[in-house]
């Protein structure tokens, strides 16, 4: 049940939809069981920061050009931009609270 | 605060098994999954030596089975991550983060074992961005790229083979100079014309690009000590496991690699606590094993209540209170 509070990006948006703000990029495929299992966490991040922070998901599968441009060749990983620059990498399967505290330092 | 009978930690075979016997019989059991839900067979693809799968079984669909069959006995799974436990008082408490607590009388143990690195620092820098522990997650980055597969045992052979999907190459980094693997995964690795062996020799360095992405290995023979470069995009890690014990280090014997010692079948050095799976084996490592001492460990768990049950209904008796007994 993927939350419609995260936003779909892709190579031809990325850099328009990540240019204003705190954005987290969740970076994820369909065969990566990490992925599924912190996709429910990346749902209720979404939520919580409403207004705050946009919460947004790219497929690697669909879009080569992002990932490779930041040199991602694991997955999950997550990538925080604030206003349009690259602030935080978080590689791997990560707890809630994890997340959140890397997105408090940016607040 | 909740309090139940059993409590069990970790959702991999053990802990599942452990949640399925105890809900069988009736104990109610609590289960907390944990980060690594399923623990290490999601990461794995067709596991074939699951008995009763002729044809072998995804390591995934597989654990959604055994969760979805603990749960259709009355097991309460947690998506939630075991933060503390006090093994001091009885009954035990497992702390949920910073609020949550659980109460229990007996505590089974199934927390696993997590990848090890390599402790050269450069590995950990580099996860995410070349490095990996995880082939299923992270293959697909490299197609049509040359890599390396560090380990000589069955887990890196697995890896290695299943690598040869993506990769152009695959060169298996092995210390000594003969595979620890089991036979047939030996077979099937020196069968596979992608592979080669780099013998006698570990990873002494790996090289980056600006950019961060691994460019290649400084590997070193460890019986000449003569070093050369590897130019790899990519290294997979198989090193073996580190025991999931964080939790209960100084409260609970463990042996000298960090791993919960039992004995008489899943009992460990604290009267109600028991252990099952990875996190106190060491040396069969399987997903059967793991089932089999998560039963032990439920059937062991059963018991201890049993045992705990006597006296307290003596003493319910000398109140007046279930004078006709059990």
């Amino acid at each position: 049940m993927a939350s419609d509070k995260v936003k779909t990006v892709t190579d031809g948006n990325f850099d328009s939809e990540t240019s204003k703000g705190l954005v987290l990029v969740d970076f994820w495929a369909p065969w990566c069981g990490p992925c599924r299992r912190m996709a429910p966490t990346v749902d209720e991040l979404a939520s919580d920061y409403e207004g705050r922070a946009t919460v947004a998901k790219m497929n690697v599968d669909d879009n080569p050009d992002v990932p490779s441009r930041y040199a991602i060749r694991g997955i999950p990983t997550l990538l925080l931009f604030k206003d349009g620059q690259l602030a935080e990498t978080i590689v791997g399967l990560q707890s809630k609270e994890a997340i959140v505290a890397t997105l408090e330092r940016h607040l | 605060m909740s309090h139940g009978r059993v409590v069990i930690i970790g959702s991999g075979p053990a802990g599942l098994t452990a949640a399925l016997y105890t809900a069988r019989a009736n104990l109610k059991p609590t289960l907390v999954e944990g980060l690594e839900a399923g623990g290490q067979l999601m990461l794995t693809t067709m596991v074939e030596n699951w008995p009763g799968f002729r044809d072998g079984i995804m390591g995934p669909d597989l654990m959604t089975e055994m969760r979805a069959q603990a749960e259709r006995f009355g097991a309460e799974i947690l998506q939630s991550t075991v933060t503390r436990v006090d093994l001091s008082r009885r009954p035990f408490t497992i702390g949920l983060g910073e609020k949550r607590e659980l109460q229990a009388d007996a505590l089974i143990i199934a927390t696993g074992a997590s990848a090890r690195w390599l402790d050269i620092g450069a590995d950990r820098r580099l996860s995410g961005h070349g490095v990996s522990t995880c082939a299923t997650c992270d293959g697909y980055f490299f197609r049509g790229k040359p890599i390396a597969v560090v380990g000589g045992g069955d887990s890196a052979m697995e890896e290695a083979i299943y690598l040869t999907r993506f990769a152009s190459s695959v060169a298996v980094i092995h210390r000594r100079d003969s595979l620890r693997a089991s036979k047939i995964m030996q077979d099937k690795a020196f069968a596979n014309s992608k592979i080669t062996f780099v013998w006698d020799s570990e990873v002494a360095d790996i090289t980056a690009s600006d950019k961060g992405e691994v460019t290649g290995l400084v590997v070193r023979n460890l019986k000449t000590g003569a070093q050369h470069t590897l130019p790899v995009d990519g290294v997979f890690i198989a090193i073996g496991h580190t025991p999931n014990t964080s939790l209960v280090a100084g409260q609970i014997e463990l042996d000298a690699n960090g791993y919960i010692v039992t004995h008489d079948g899943s009992r460990t050095s604290v009267p109600g606590v028991f252990a099952a799976g990875d996190v106190q084996d060491h040396i069969y490592r399987q997903a059967i094993t793991a089932a089999g001492s998560g039963c032990m460990a439920a059937i062991d768990a059963e018991r201890y209540l049993e045992s705990l049950a006597v006296p307290s209904s003596v003493h319910e008796t000398a109140d007046g209170v279930g004078a006709t007994g059990r």
